[in-house]
């Protein structure tokens, strides 16, 4: 199948569902059914189910460049966490409900756990479901909460891929509004993209936009049970680019970025919740660490190749 | 933007010459010290370089009609991989190989081909590149060594070249130089010519540098008289060969693993003396993540070479985080080892890295400095 056939018609899904008031609304405790509803009715849900289970049977690479545009367009629900638990679900033979399922793998705050229905934990092999009971993180418009009492450890390769695809998703777009907002914006009587100062700054964003979107494709090519180096590697490279395209992006924007009324933080707060969601680059760093030490007596580069 | 970019796979024929290109390696530099392996492509051996010339692990991308073994920027990356890797000394063709055979291909006469390319592909004539001038360095086109045109035809060149690498052990330059008009009209008026380094008016210093090595050197040209098919591509071209010269030497993987053989030493170093705390686990994996994502970003910028392009801008991303990370290596593992002052570290493993350390500043200088290559990004993002 063309991607593309798949592409363009979730991004239209998308830009109709969740517009920034759209997104706005949701952030603020509103009724998300109508988005959520939307979602369900577009089958796009089941991508990832195999097809004798009744979805598309896409591969976790395939759909990628679906995931991504979640993150493009800061979706505020958990469309991509339900996207792989429906596909675990169906592996192992549990009905899904309809509901936005959530995936929660540690202590800390879980991504859009506050707008789900249910909570998945357990392993790829054995998901466990639960109805979702959720504690707030008091954050302001924060869609993640705390999902006490799981353990969903075994699921966090799996939802560290997810995070670095949309991660990598909005990345991209904060680089675009960034070099946009450099070349409208006039500052010494010319854009401040000109200046070069500026224009190394917005290299940089680029480069780092580019390695978040290398590492995150990393992780994806190795599936739903994901090789751990190639999801070390993945979230690793995320993480590691997210946190420096926010702080980038915001410093060419001046204050307006910072401003609510303004997409921009739209973006960069799910970079940083994302960043440290499923273990952030330190942690990851440390299990890949512990993987490299296993084979200390072999090259680096033969260690990749074989990674 | 960039999405051409994307993960990109080894032909499993080029994966399948490794073990054959290993054991080659494996003879050269089994006498070498790690200091000396982390020299990497600044270590000169020129009886290494005619072997892999002989074993057809040169001019790889040249057809087969110029002595080449027409396969593709793939093999090369694999090839370079496997010599970076090792440590093995390449710094004799490197040049040749990379650079000089393309462009002549690209831009010379069936002559030149014919001339050069054979020699080039059996790691039997070097060459260095004449770009920066004690007054011309990022600013490239201001470049004031000048050959002029002869009634007969000949060039008569005049003028000085300085930082270029291996130009005492080369047979050949080729000299971005004036042809016409000043420095003046910037990018018109200049051209490429290939030097025989052996002619009379030529004066060779090499420059040593902080480390003890003597890698680049000062070139001076008094009267040199230059044959008419000195010339390589078209007269007044030369910028635009340039830019394109610059996409080989600024895409391969040497840009990425100019390091890592400190990095293997280290990892052995901590494997010896058994050190598995947390945070030596995060920076050995921070460093392997790193290097797991550059490589694929080079492989896939070596994918739009083997698809015809010449991905400049490309090209210039992947070589400003790679040797970012390059030099970031030596700064990390110092810190590692004096963070751990009551561990024995060998005086080899020492000198490793204080060696990587003090190199470190060419890394993001050679072929187009971190802000030179910034601006071409820029560009790129419709910034200027």
């Amino acid at each position: 199948m063309d991607m593309q056939e798949l592409i363009d018609p979730f991004a239209r899904l998308i830009e109709d569902l969740c517009t920034p008031a759209a997104v706005r609304a949701v952030e603020a405790g509103g009724d998300s059914s109508a988005m959520w509803n939307g979602f369900v009715e577009s089958g796009f849900l089941d991508a990832l189910v195999a097809e004798e289970a009744g979805g598309a049977g896409l591969s976790l690479a395939d759909a990628a460049p679906l995931i991504a545009l979640l993150g493009r367009h800061a979706v505020p629900l958990p469309v991509g966490d339900t996207m792989i638990a429906r596909a675990l679900l169906a592996a192992a033979g549990v009905e899904a409900p309809a509901g936005p399922i959530a995936i929660a793998t540690g202590a800390g705050p879980a991504p859009f756990a506050a707008v789900a229905s249910h909570i998945l934990s357990g392993s790829p092999e054995v998901p466990v479901l639960s109805e979702a009971r959720v504690e707030a993180t008091g954050v302001h418009h924060d869609v993640d909460g705390y999902a006490p009492g799981l353990d969903g450890k075994a699921l966090r390769a799996v939802a560290a891929m997810l995070r670095a695809i949309l991660i990598s998703g909005a990345a991209e777009r904060v680089m675009e509004m960034t070099v946009a907002y450099a070349n409208e914006r006039s500052q010494f009587g010319k854009p401040i993209g000109k200046q070069q100062a500026v224009q190394q700054q917005l290299s940089v964003l680029a480069e780092q936009a580019v390695a978040a979107r290398i590492a995150a494709a990393i992780g994806a090519r190795s599936g739903l049970t994901p090789r751990l180096a190639d999801a070390a590697i993945a979230k690793h490279g995320a993480s590691l680019a997210a946190a420096q395209i926010a702080a980038i992006a915001h410093a060419v924007h001046g204050a307006i970025g910072i401003s609510e009324e303004y997409d921009l933080q739209l973006l960069t707060r799910r970079l940083h919740g994302w960043r440290l969601a499923d273990g952030s680059e330190g942690y990851w760093a440390g299990v890949l660490g512990g993987l490299r030490m296993d084979e200390a007596g072999k090259p680096t580069a033969d260690f990749l190749r074989a990674a | 933007m960039f999405e051409t970019l994307t993960l990109s796979t080894l032909p499993p024929e080029d994966e399948a010459i490794r073990p054959a290109l290993r054991a080659l390696i494996a003879e050269a530099i089994s006498e070498l010290p790690v200091d000396r392996r982390a020299r990497s492509w600044q270590g000169f051996d020129a009886s290494f370089s005619r072997k892999l010339g002989q074993a057809g692990y040169l001019g790889l991308s040249i057809p087969k009609s110029y002595g080449g073994a027409d396969r593709s920027p793939f093999t090369r990356f694999v090839v370079v991989e496997e010599l970076l890797s090792a440590g093995a000394p390449v710094a004799a063709h490197w040049i040749a190989d990379r650079q000089s055979g393309p462009l002549i291909r690209h831009f010379g006469t069936e002559e030149q081909r014919q001339f050069y390319l054979p020699r080039i592909c059996k790691g039997e004539a070097l060459f260095c590149i004449g770009m920066s001038e004690p007054g011309s360095g990022s600013d490239l086109a201001s470049v004031r060594t000048r050959a002029d045109r002869q009634e007969d035809g000949s060039w008569l060149l005049n003028g000085q070249k300085i930082w270029t690498t291996n130009a005492m052990h080369s047979d050949y330059m080729i000299a971005l130089v004036r042809t016409s008009g000043t420095s003046a009209d910037r990018q018109q008026g200049l051209s490429q010519l290939i030097v025989d380094l052996k002619l009379p008016g030529i004066t060779i210093r090499p420059i040593v540098d902080l480390t003890g090595d003597a890698h680049f050197a000062e070139v001076f040209f008094e009267d040199v008289r230059l044959a008419p098919d000195a010339l390589i591509g078209a007269e007044g071209q030369g910028w635009k060969q340039v830019t394109a010269e610059l996409a080989f030497e600024r895409s391969g993987p040497e840009r990425i693993y100019s390091s890592v053989v400190l990095i293997d030493a280290w990892v052995r170093h901590l494997e010896a003396v058994g050190r598995k705390d947390s945070a030596t686990m995060r920076l050995a994996g921070s460093l392997t993540a790193q290097l797991a994502v550059l490589r694929e970003m080079s492989l896939a910028v070596t994918a739009r070479l083997v698809a015809g392009e010449s991905p400049v801008v490309e090209a210039s991303l992947m070589k400003d985080l790679g040797t970012g990370f390059e030099q970031a290596v030596p700064q990390l593992i110092g810190d590692d080892l004096a963070a751990n002052p009551d561990e024995p570290v060998d005086a080899e493993l020492y000198r490793t890295l204080l060696y990587v350390t003090h190199i470190a500043p060419s890394f993001s200088l050679r072929g187009g400095t971190r802000e030179i290559l910034r601006g071409i990004i820029a560009r790129g993002l419709g910034l200027r």
